[in-house]
């Protein structure tokens, strides 16, 4: 289809005419917006739109601009020519204009959102106390036997081919820089005990826990998030369900379970990671791997390892929940929300590793 | 009305996943014209509109619309052929990141080449136009009731002056008085730009009010398409059973704006 030709005024100084012609629609009104930007011409003038194509209510709006503009610069604008349709049209835009239309929402400034900062870190953490006091205090009826297995099922049986696959992985490349060293040395066969004791204290329960806030803890906060927009968590409440029972409850102790699980499975991968290059690369064949592995830690070391793991559990379910809850209206903050749960459980799941590291130390274990 | 035909249809089939819908079915509208599209919940309406405003290819059958053939659009054409297109989406759809302003102002953007400001104060009239308090401009979606979503909605749709304009369910959840104001807005820009409406709706008042003709649809195609009055007096019984629902005076003319 043809492009329309574009709203114009032709300038007819001799008459003082102004005679519009072109479309006057709202996508062909470009070429008009230096008038009412700055009326250019002085003096009274007429305006003559018999000549216009088609005029809808942007056009019309145009116009009305236009007189407005030129009364600004203190001249008079007449129209002549209108359809009767058009006046009407003109007449309808008129009525419906909201005064001081142009004006934007006020801007804020640094100082506003500094406060906002403030006050928003303040209410959160106590936004984040009120949903943990909900989650002990919240009148239950009983545990939800089936959620609480479709939970398990989705947090835990669901995640071990890629949670395997990366413990396996870290297993072969912890033993693979290890192994190096130890080699110059000739004491290929420590790997067993270094990518045990690895696997077994550190990397088995962070990689299950950062594999767990990343694919379910996501998950958590943009379902729940999600229903708190489409107020399907009204709706369990106008059941007489309360949300955390029907939701958070079977999240948290689903994940509890299913957590220590994953971090053993989690730390067997990376030890078979790990014994797979021992025998490729090391000349310690799976035979001797095993047969040496059971006297390579200490049993505290399998038992620092997996406690742990529920703590982990408690971290990511709780934060993201709580940042479900925390959705607010727009599709947008489900995005926020998702991204501030994964950061913030990772962030924390991390410092508390850390904080365990410590309390071992000084319990000597 | 021109005689001009804003929409053809003719051996038209939707599917809904792998259901037919609508089979062989034919529908012409005429520019200028108030179609209401009603029938029983699950007779396709929805999807019968979603397939006219081009948001859904049908699965068989010959569309035209605005005298663009839709099968044969390219990408650029299409374009061109959305910016005279407006919809009203049965929960609003508005973007729930922006406010409504900047909601209206989107189309206005991405269509035309207006300063920032021309581009405020154009869609500061649509509000106007859909009949919002212009307060209502800087809120959000989500800080919004029900009817003031739908005239934000509308506002959107109409952004760009569409020459035709598709409503889904416009007047659910309106009260009565706000739900005639939208009428009585339809029928001003129509009678005042030559407006084309398809529109969903199981308001029989409204109906009355606005509509130049009625398409019933059922069984998988469309039963009827009559102005209400002649309608309301089929002997059909689905059409009967519809419309004796809730009794109205359909007048003896098709078309009376309110």
């Amino acid at each position: 289809m043809a492009a329309p030709a574009p709203a114009s005024l032709v300038v007819d100084p001799a008459a003082r005419v102004l005679r519009a012609a072109g479309e006057w629609t709202a996508c062909a009104l470009d070429g008009l917006q230096v008038y009412w930007r700055r009326w250019p011409h002085g003096g009274d003038w007429t305006v003559d739109t018999t000549e216009v194509g088609r005029l809808d209510s942007a056009g019309a709006w145009a116009l009305h601009r236009l007189t407005q503009a030129a009364e600004h610069a203190g001249a008079r604008l007449d129209l002549t020519g209108l359809a009767p349709q058009h006046a009407a049209l003109l007449e309808l835009v008129r009525a419906r204009l909201p005064p001081g239309a142009s004006r934007s929402a006020p801007a804020r400034g640094w100082l506003d959102a500094f406060g906002r900062a403030v006050v928003g870190r303040v209410t959160e953490t106590g936004r984040f106390l009120d949903f943990v006091g909900r989650l002990v205090a919240e009148q239950r009826r009983g545990m939800r036997w089936a959620r609480l297995v479709q939970e398990i099922d989705a947090a835990g049986v669901r995640a071990l081919p890629i949670l395997g696959l990366l413990a396996f992985l870290m297993g072969v490349v912890i033993t693979y820089q290890a192994g190096e060293p130890l080699r110059a040395f000739g004491a290929n066969v420590l790997v067993v005990n270094l990518v045990a004791v690895t696997m077994l204290r550190e990397m088995g329960p962070l990689l299950a826990a950062i594999i767990v806030a990343g694919r379910t803890g996501s998950a958590y906060t943009a379902e729940i998030g999600t229903m708190r927009i489409t107020e399907e968590l009204d709706a369990l409440r106008s059941i007489g369900i309360a949300p955390v029972e029907m939701l958070v409850i079977p999240k948290l102790i689903g994940l509890v379970i299913a957590l220590p699980l994953l971090t053993l499975y989690s730390s067997a991968m990376g030890i078979a990671g790990g014994m797979v290059v021992a025998d490729s690369l090391y000349g310690v064949g799976y035979r001797d791997f095993l047969v040496r592995l059971p006297d390579t830690f200490a049993p505290s070391t399998f038992w620092v390892g997996l406690i742990k793991a529920p703590v982990f559990a408690l971290i990511v379910a709780m934060v993201a929940c709580h940042r479900g809850f925390q959705v607010g209206h727009s599709a947008e903050s489900i995005g926020r929300e998702t991204t501030v749960s994964v950061v913030q459980s990772i962030f924390l799941v991390i410092v508390a590793d850390a904080v365990f590291s410590v309390m071992f130390q000084v319990l000597g274990l | 009305m021109n005689g001009e035909v804003a929409i053809a249809a003719s051996g038209l089939a939707t599917l809904a996943g792998t259901r037919v819908l609508h089979r062989d079915l034919a529908l012409d509208v005429q520019r200028g014209e108030v179609l209401a599209l009603v029938g029983g919940s699950g007779s396709g309406k929805t999807v019968l509109l979603r397939t006219l405003s081009l948001l859904q290819a049908p699965a068989a059958g010959q569309l035209t619309v605005l005298g663009a053939d839709a099968a044969a659009l390219d990408a650029a054409d299409l374009r061109a052929l959305r910016g005279r297109i407006g919809i009203l989406f049965q929960h609003g759809a508005l973007f729930t990141g922006l406010s409504v302003l900047d909601n209206i102002c989107l189309p206005l953007a991405e269509y035309t080449t207006l300063d920032p400001a021309s581009r405020r104060e154009l869609a500061m009239l649509r509000v106007g136009l859909a009949g919002l308090p212009a307060e209502a401009a800087h809120k959000f979606p989500g800080e919004l009731s029900g009817g003031m979503i739908k005239r934000a909605a509308l506002a959107r749709a109409l952004a760009l002056d569409p020459e035709l304009l598709f409503l889904d369910e416009p007047s659910a959840g309106l009260d009565p008085v706000t739900s005639a104001g939208l009428d009585e807005l339809l029928a001003g820009l129509r009678e005042l730009m030559g407006l084309t409406v398809v529109m969903v709706t199981h308001d029989l008042d409204s109906i009355a009010r606005v509509s130049d003709r009625v398409a019933f649809l059922g069984r998988g195609a469309l039963l009827a398409v009559a102005p209400a009055a002649q309608l309301a007096a089929s002997q059909e019984p689905e059409i009967r059973a519809y419309f004796a629902a809730a009794p109205r005076d359909y007048g003896g003319s098709a078309c009376r704006p309110a």
